[in-house]
This record gives structure tokens, sequence and C-alpha cells, in this order.
């Protein structure tokens, strides 16, 4: 609500190809851009000038974890489109790295944008004509009313019966705190700090549950998302057409046709999945072909999963070494193509390089040792369980970081009730953590708090 | 009619705990002022408990204080028992309380008004709200003499239409044995101000040489009893204890045998009461597994031997009273001097001013106290002071002073009274202000004294012993945050003493301070300041460091809460033209006709979205205002 938070959202209407923008505006828009921001040449975007375009990565400033490559656009107040310091980063689009990008401004201090705020800050700024104030109330109605609709399907969806329920016990336990500081006087004991322990220990644990089905929400949401993997001409394009039994990718003899990526829907057996086909990994000089060889590394961190593939019938060469090194660790199912031919490379080859990894082998010419490799994506996707989550699932990145913060300031209200700090402290996270929770399902006033302690405790004189 | 030949800046009705503020504020503030009241030995009289302060009103009393009001100091005068509420619970509530000479309290607060300068105190029962242009000019009389004035402070507390109820009887009084004021509601309504009805109770009060205290648990006021007033060195009187005793099972089947002939209960009673001070009735039947209540049995002063049951405020018929009394341990033979009674009262509801106390559709026209919904002596008293300021400073020509929810608890107040559309009477808990951790008692004087000084009500003594304070304040922080304590053998040693062990690195007393285990006390050993300080200073450096890392994170807040409390929302603006914005928003709107952005977020019913629309069609507005002109 307050013009004077900083604001990010993604700019650009969802989809999967071109630019993908997101959008910081406000004081710490450029603070911002400073802690996660690197240029090639180390510059700080502080130093940027206005109204430039500015190439470099955006980082992870905890893991330091290259996030994508950017075009960095910033344009300082007044000349904005809101009229506040603004900076825009262009990612490559596709929901992943546009997703990543927008959460790492949300940590780094700003607030996601409400529907249609920008637009309103432009006009509030003057940078708008009056003739436009129509619209932008058209533009908050629509999206409130769109964000109603989705509040009702959440009702239906039980989202927020359960955070509903938590908020419901959070505001007892605030309850009991209060009526504590509020009624010194009274021949009661309202807060019994074992119990309250114990209590805060149990929403927490609720918390940690919903936030615990967001990856699941995800996958509702957006399709798990399986990126392939492998040196050109391994067979990349010829397995998802395989897996989705159409002809869709490029496939040439060629190799490097494939220079865009390719993403594709596909229901595996019930479980929605997003095919992902990249560019094939390895040094080139062809600056369209680096592009999206930049952006298939991009997708080792935004991929639930990794099919990477090598050629049976050829020993490993120097890229795919570097391959085996980049995706270490990572959640990823090796693939053993061209098993058709004379084998050179084997499953025990690859085993010494990733011995955790499962192998599949396959001839995706032939169709062999496809279904083995669909019981093996759904086995990694899955966890071990039979489907995903049933009931409850967080799919919304708003109500991601409301419960994320809601959890913060509970813990800390749970470790000040075991070091038994003052009730005026322990009162102030606790009533932080119900405000979080509040933008989910609505706010919890002081007179609600009242309400409850003087149905529930016989007080007064 | 007969034209009083004085005329005033300022006229306040009433003589209760907001009247006395309203009048000594204005008075002090250089206003030629009278005070008005239908009885002139009932001014700043206690109607219910004899108590002032405790949770979140005593922060109250310590604002009033500190922005130059009475309430603190005549306390500080006339009680007999000083206590400290919430020790342990944390510096933000700890509250003060103290019970008083109920007699004392009045004489001594009639003697400051009587000696103010600029302050007459005529017997007068208001009968009418004198008005020209929609301006308030003066009040009429019952002997028919107009009393003209500039502004007009209403502070008639429960006496509008005053309806007394005891069992099946009902009487019209402001108080039991008091007249009411029966037509100025009237007038009220004449002149198109919405009136509703409220209630509330009292207990009764028995005789002290027929209470056995001996059988009862005693409670004594702390030692030594700490002042309410900043500028009070010492309470030298002697304190007296109050006692505790409990109703049983016997108590509570006489109130159910009972409970048809209890006014509450027979469905006479209309207005609503306040739930934080149920009756004997509702606790009895609300929550019926519970197996004794409390009663604090306090005495109403020194000279008199009067005892308050605070516990048991009902409105049984009388003979029903002597049986409840008489079942409780230690009142077995207490005569009653008084019976307990609810009453009834009108109430303006407080949407109808502004948040300088100002009425909406009266110019110069003020309520205060009671009138306004509240309840408790010390949120009418503020709201009498604020009230007194805004009609000076409106004689003046200047600003109102308003303050928002995070500058003071008077604050928290106004701003839930002018907003929030409250039909229970309104009491203050600290649970109710969001700033919590900044609006202590203790930094009541740091918080206000500048404001009350800048509009001319504190004293150049009090400014320059607060100024004083400050300044020492100021150094000592300064003094712990650099001095640094190596890890020597000698200050391992007495830290150990301190229970605290180890010491890796140089460390500031500032960071020492901060671990739990540390006091100032601490602090003092290992390292004392150049000359010893006031404990109050002391207590305010402890917790400024102690509580640092809270109370910067609710600064942050306070700074968020500001902006939108700075985007004003012009006069002009027509909500019923307003598109986009919800319907029952648009009403309720109009109805409290915010003053900024940031009151209006607070009216409940009011959704950010509507907010968002809102600032839209504001800017529009400006703008086109702006084009007009050019």
């Amino acid at each position: 609500m307050s013009l004077s938070d900083t604001i990010a959202a993604i700019a650009t209407p969802r989809g999967e190809g071109g630019i993908g923008i997101v959008r910081v505006s406000g004081a710490l828009a450029v603070p911002i851009a400073c802690k996660i921001f690197r240029s090639p040449r180390h510059i700080s975007p502080a130093q940027f000038s206005t109204h430039t375009l500015n190439y470099g990565r955006v980082v992870n400033p905890v893991s330091n974890a290259v996030i994508d490559e950017v075009m960095l656009g910033i344009m300082l107040a007044p000349k904005s489109y809101t009229a506040e310091d603004v900076v825009e980063f262009n990612c490559h689009g596709g929901v992943i790295p546009l997703q990543q990008v927008l959460e790492l401004t949300l940590r780094a201090g700003a607030r996601l944008a409400e529907p249609g705020e920008f637009t309103k800050r432009a006009f509030l700024n003057d940078r708008l004509d009056l003739a436009q104030a129509e619209a932008v109330v058209d533009l908050i109605q629509s999206q409130t009313e769109l964000n109603f609709r989705v509040a009702m399907d959440l009702l239906s969806g039980k989202l927020s019966q359960e955070v509903n329920a938590l908020s419901d016990r959070l505001a007892d336990l605030l309850a009991e705190v209060e009526a504590s500081i509020d009624f010194p006087d009274e021949d009661l004991d309202f807060i019994d700090l074992a119990a309250a322990r114990k209590s805060a220990e149990a929403i927490l644990n609720g918390l940690n549950r919903l936030m615990a089905t967001a990856p699941d929400g995800k996958i509702l949401r957006e399709g798990a998302r399986v990126a392939i993997l492998g040196k050109p001409n391994v067979g990349k394009s010829s397995l998802l057409n395989a897996l989705l039994q159409q002809e869709r990718a490029i496939v040439t003899e060629i190799p490097g046709t494939t220079r865009d990526t390719i993403e594709e829907p596909l229901n595996l057996r019930g479980i929605p999945l997003k095919l992902i086909d990249t560019a094939g990994i390895h040094q080139t000089e062809d600056v369209v072909e680096r592009q999206g060889i930049v952006r298939s590394k991009s997708y080792l961190d935004g991929a639930d999963l990794l099919l990477v593939m090598f050629d049976a019938s050829q020993p490993l060469t120097e890229a795919d070494r570097q391959l085996l090194d980049a995706v270490n660790r990572s959640n990823a199912i090796f693939i053993l193509n061209k098993v058709d031919l004379p084998v050179v490379t084997t499953i025990a080859t690859l085993q010494t390089y990733a011995p955790q990894n499962s192998v599949v082998k396959t001839s995706v010419l032939y169709g062999d040792g496809i279904e083995d490799l669909k019981t093996a994506v759904l086995k990694e996707i899955l966890k071990g369980r039979e489907t995903i989550s049933e009931g409850v699932i967080v799919t919304n990145i708003r109500h991601y970081e409301a419960l994320r913060r809601a959890k913060i300031a509970l813990e800390q209200a749970r470790d000040s009730l075991f070091q038994a700090q003052s009730h005026d402290l322990i009162a102030v996270d606790l009533r932080t953590s119900l405000d979080c929770l509040g933008e989910i399902v609505g706010k919890i006033t002081a007179e609600d708090i009242l309400d409850r302690i003087f149905s529930q405790f016989c007080i007064g004189k | 009619m007969t034209v009083y030949p004085k005329q005033y800046d300022v006229i306040v009705v009433g003589a209760g705990h907001a009247g006395c503020e309203a009048a000594l504020a204005a008075s002090r503030m250089g206003c030629e002022t009278l005070i008005a009241t239908i009885n002139l030995d009932t001014i700043a009289k206690m109607s219910c408990n004899p108590a002032i302060g405790g949770l979140a009103k005593g922060h109250l009393v310590k604002e009033i204080d500190a922005l130059g009001g009475e309430m603190a100091k005549n306390i500080d005068k006339t009680g007999i028992q000083f206590r400290q509420l919430n020790t342990k619970k944390g510096p933000a509530v700890r509250s003060s309380r103290a019970q008083a000479d109920k007699e004392a309290y009045q004489h001594e607060m009639r003697r400051v008004l009587e000696k103010q300068a600029r302050l007459d105190i005529e017997p007068v029962l208001v009968e009418e709200l004198l008005t020209e242009n929609g301006r308030c000019i003066g009040i009429l009389s019952h002997t028919d003499t107009a009393f003209l004035g500039k502004t007009v402070v209403l502070t008639t507390g429960t006496f509008l239409k005053g309806l007394v109820h005891v069992g099946e009887v009902t009487y019209s009084a402001g108080r039991a044995g008091e007249s009411s004021a029966e037509k100025l509601s009237e007038s009220f309504l004449k002149l198109g101000f919405e009136i509703s009805r409220l209630k509330t109770g009292t207990p009764p009060r028995v005789k002290k040489d027929t209470v056995n205290f001996d059988v009862m648990a005693i409670q004594p006021g702390d030692e030594p009893p700490r002042p309410f007033s900043f500028s009070t060195e010492k309470i030298s009187q002697a304190q007296m204890p109050c006692h505790l005793t409990y109703t049983n099972e016997k108590t509570h089947q006489i109130i159910r045998d009972n409970i048809k002939s209890s006014a509450m209960y027979s469905g006479r009673i209309v207005g609503i009461g306040p739930r934080y001070c149920p009756s004997i009735e509702d606790k009895v039947v609300r929550f019926s597994d519970k197996d004794r209540h409390q009663i604090f049995v306090e005495p109403e002063g020194r000279n008199t031997d009067e005892i308050y049951l605070n516990g048991i405020s009902a409105s049984l018929p009388e003979a029903v009273q002597v049986e409840m009394v008489h079942s409780i341990k230690g009142l077995e033979n207490a005569q009653i001097l008084r019976f307990a009674y609810a009453v009834e009262y009108d109430f303006a509801p407080a949407t109808q001013i502004y948040a300088n106390l100002e009425t909406k559709r009266v110019e110069n026209l003020f309520f205060a106290g009671q009138l306004n919904g509240t309840t408790g002596y010390e949120e009418a008293a503020a709201q009498g002071l604020m009230s007194g300021i805004n009609a000076a400073l409106k004689v003046r020509g200047q600003e109102p002073l308003i303050l928002d929810r995070s500058q003071a608890y008077i604050g928290v107040l106004i701003d839930d009274l002018v907003t929030r559309d409250i039909r229970e009477p309104y009491r203050m808990f600290t649970s109710r202000a969001e700033y919590r951790l900044a609006l202590r008692e203790d930094n009541a004087d740091l918080r206000l004294t500048e404001i009350g000084r800048r509009i001319g009500l504190v004293d150049d003594s009090t400014y320059n012993q607060f100024q004083q304070k400050k300044l020492l304040i100021q150094e000592e922080l300064e003094r712990i945050n650099q001095t640094v304590l190596n890890p020597t053998l000698r200050t391992l040693d007495e830290l150990k003493q301190c229970g605290i062990d180890g010491l890796d690195k140089p460390t500031s007393l500032a960071d020492l301070l901060k671990r739990p285990a540390m006091s100032y006390e601490g602090i003092k050993q290992l390292s004392p300041p150049i000359r010893p300080l006031p404990t109050a200073v002391e207590k305010q450096v402890e917790i400024q460091i102690k509580y640092d890392g809270y109370i910067r994170r609710q600064t942050l807040q306070i700074e968020r809460f500001k902006k939108l409390e700075h985007l004003p929302i012009p006069d002009e603006i027509d909500y019923g033209s307003i598109h986009g914005i919800k319907t029952e928003a648009r009403e309720k709107l109009a109805k409290i006709h915010p003053a900024s952005i940031g009151q209006a977020s607070r009216i409940p019913g009011v959704s950010p979205a509507d907010i968002s629309i809102l600032m839209v069609r504001i800017k529009e507005f400006q703008r086109s205002q702006t084009a007009k002109i050019a």
C-alpha cells in the first residue's frame, strides 16, 4: 500500500519465448541490483548511468550461484515509468529464471507489487495524464476481481482453510500473551510457558508442512521441469520427440541445429511435466549458439530434473566430462543412448564419475528403453511417492513468501519463549507472524484479539 | 434570556476528569476560561473505583503529565497506595497504579482549579448549546442565562439522560443521588447529532468496621512508592493496604436464584456495557465453571469508612445485594453504605468528531470524555487535556495538536474513537497500541514534553529538569557505547560475579549490557559513571540499550506508518461521486472523513483495493484543481 516501499514483479506476460522482464521500482531498486547483479568488469550498478542497458549476471548473493545472464536496465527517477528509481532485469525468458530473479529481489528487500501497482505509481507520480485515471482504476478493479476469484479457488482448494486454522491457533497464543500483559491482576494463569512453546512448535510444523508442498505446487502450476542435456547430436531432440510421440524439434545430423530451447508440456501418467530440449553444451564460437548454451547452463539451476544424455557408441569427450562436472550432485538421470550401435561407453564408465545417479540405456532411434526412462523420471519427480501430495498445496509465490516470513517471526517468538524473554517482546514476534498469515487470509486486528480474550477468560473487576 | 457580562475564549461544560484537564489546559495556555458544572462539590469526583492508573491507563496518566496536564500530580499528592504492575513482563508493559483517597483527590483538584488564573468556576446546569451559522457561540443555563464563548468543550460524562438501575427500580440520575442533564441531549438531537446508549456499573460499598480483614489476603503497596508525575520527587505520605477475598458457590447460587430481578438480565437495559468490566451477574452466568471470582477490598480514603468491593458490580435489588455480600468470606456482617447500580447514559458516537475532538457538524464545539463513548478516568482526562489544548489553539488561530498512533497512547485512543465507530464503552489496553515497544511509561516525557513545552503547558522548571535528564541520558549512552572492556583477569573475575562467563575479545559496555544476564547495575559495578546518575536516567539507558534491536525494528515500522499518515486527503473530496470504490467503503469514508490515507486504511470495511483507487482519485482531484487555477 505504501508509496515508499520498493516493489518488484514480472512485468512481461507469462510465456516461454523471447525476453522476460523483472521490474523493480522504488528507493531500494538500485541497492537491490547491487546485491544480486554482477557485471563482467565488477562495476557496481550504482555506477551505471541512467537509461543504459548493461550486460551481466544475476547471482544468488548467498550461494553465489549464477541464475541467469541478463541485460540490466537502469532508469533513475524521475525519468522512469513510475517516476521512481527503476531497474529492469531482462532475462532469457522462460519461467524459471524470471521466478528466480524475482525471488532474489524479494529477499533483497523488495515487496511483491500489488496488481496494477506500477501503473498506479506512475499515475500518482504524474507520469500518466489525467485521462488515464479511469484506466488505472479499471486495472486495479479487474486485478482485484481476479485475485478474488483466485481467492475463491483457494478457498475450495483448502489453502486458506488450512492457513486460517494456523492463524487461529496463533491468534489464540497471542491472546494468551496479551491477556497476561493487559490483565495482571486477574486470578488466572493465562499462559503456561511449556504449553505455549509446544503450541508454537505445532504451528511451526504446520507452516513447514505447507511450505513443503510448494515444490509440488510448482509442479501442478507449471509442470515439473525436465531438461534434456547433452553434447550436440547425442539425440536430445529425438528423445524429446519419442517422449512426445510427435515431430516437434528439428532433427538433423548437423550438430547444433537446436538453437533455441524448446519447451513442451507432457502429461506423464497424470503428472504434468515440461520437457526442455536445450542447445548442446559445448564450446563454440557461434554467438547465437553461445546464447543457447548459456541458457542450457541456467537450466542446471532451474530444472527439477535433468536428463543427461551420452553417446554409448563413442568414448566420453572433453565436453561430456565437463557436463558430468557441471551436473555433479544435481538431480539427474543419465541416459546412455545409441546402445543399438557397438557400445564404447558403459554404465560402469559413467558411474566412476557419478556413482549416485541412475543410468538408463536407450536407443531412441528404435524406441528402446523409453518406458524404463519414463518410470525412472516419475520415480525421481515423486521421490518414492505414488503421486504428488493430496490436499492443500501452496501454488502462489505471494503465499509462499508470506508463509516464509510468518515462519521466521514465529521461530523468533518460539526462541524467546524458550529463553523466557519478556512478554512484550514475544508478543511483537507473534504479532508479526500473524500479520504475515493475514496477508493470505485477512488481517486479525487488535480488536479481534481482545474479542478472543473476553470470550475465553473471565476478566475484569 | 440574559447574557452573562463576561465573554470567554473557552467554556468547559462538566468538571469531571475530562473537564478539569480541559479547563486547566485552556486557561494555562492563556485563554479566558469558564468551567460550568452542575455541582461544585463533585469536581473531579471518582464515581467508580478509587484508583488511578493500571495497565495502559498508567501510560495515559504519564503522557498527560508529560504534556503538562494535572492528573499525575494530583494522584501523587492524594494517593494512598502505589504499585507498579507487570514488573517482569517487559519495560513496555510496566504500568503504574495508585489507590486514591477519593475525597482528597477531589478537594485537591478543586483547589488547583480555584487557584488557576483566567479560570472561572460556575455552578450551572447547561440546557442548550447556542449556535449561529453552524458555529457554537456559547451555552444557555437552567436559569436562562447565556454564557458566550469562542469555543465550547462538552465533557458531560454519564449525565446525559442518565438512568440508574437497581434491581427492578429505575430513576433518572447522572450518578446515584445526583440529577442528570435531561435537556442537553434534546439540544444535541436538534443540532443533528446522533446519540446512542451505553451502560456501565458500579459495585456496593461497605462500612470499614463491619469488615473482617483478618481472614483476607493483604495487598500492600510498593516500597518505596514510585510517583506518576515526572516532576514529583518523592511520595512521602504513608500507604494503606488493600485486601483480597473471593466469591464462592453460595454467592453464585444467590445470584442465579435472583437473576430475573437483575436489571441487566430483565431486558430493561438497552445500553451496551463493557465486556472487560463485567457485572458479577455476567461472570456467574457466562463463566459458570469458575468456582470463585476475586474481589479487591479497597479503602476509598483515609478519613472515610467506605470500602469499595472491586469485582462485584451489579444491578441486583438491594435485598439480594445484602444476601450476596454476606455470603462472602470476611463480609459476613458487612453493612452496605451504598448499593451497587448500573447506569445507562447517552453518548455521541465519536465518528462525529475530528481528531482534534472538534465536532464535524458544529464548528468550535468539542466533545471529550465519556460523552465520546470511553470509560475510565484516565481515558476521560486524556481527551479532556487534548480538547482543552485544541480549543485554545483554535482560539489562537493555530494548527490543531493531533498525536498519532506512534507518538502516544493518547493518539491511539483518539484515532480509534474517530476512525472505528465504536459502540462499546472503550477502555485502553496496551494491546491496542501497535507500536507498544516505543510507547512506554518510562519514556512518556521523552516523547511528549517538547510538545507540551511548545504549546505552552510545560513550565520553566519542569522543562529545565527535563532537558537536564535528556542530557544525562545522552552522555551515559555515549559512555556505555564507547567504553570498551578488555578481557583482563580482573575484569573476567568481576564479570563472573555478574553471571557472565568469558569474554573473548575487547567488548563495549553496550554489548555487555545486551546480554540477558547483564543489568545496568552490573555495568555500574564494572565501570561506574563519573558521578552517580538518577534512577530514571539509569533505567532509560538500560532499556534503550537492552532492547535496541526490537526498538530499531519498531522505529522502521513507525517510519513506514508515518509516510501514509502524512498523505492528506483533501477536505473537498466528495465520496459520493467517487466511482470504483465499494459502496460500503464509500459510505464509511463519507461518514468518517479520514484526514489521511493512513487513517482511511484503518477504517473497518475499507479494503486495500479501495485505498488504491482512493489514492488515484485524490490525485485526479488535485490535478484537476491545479488545472483550474492555471
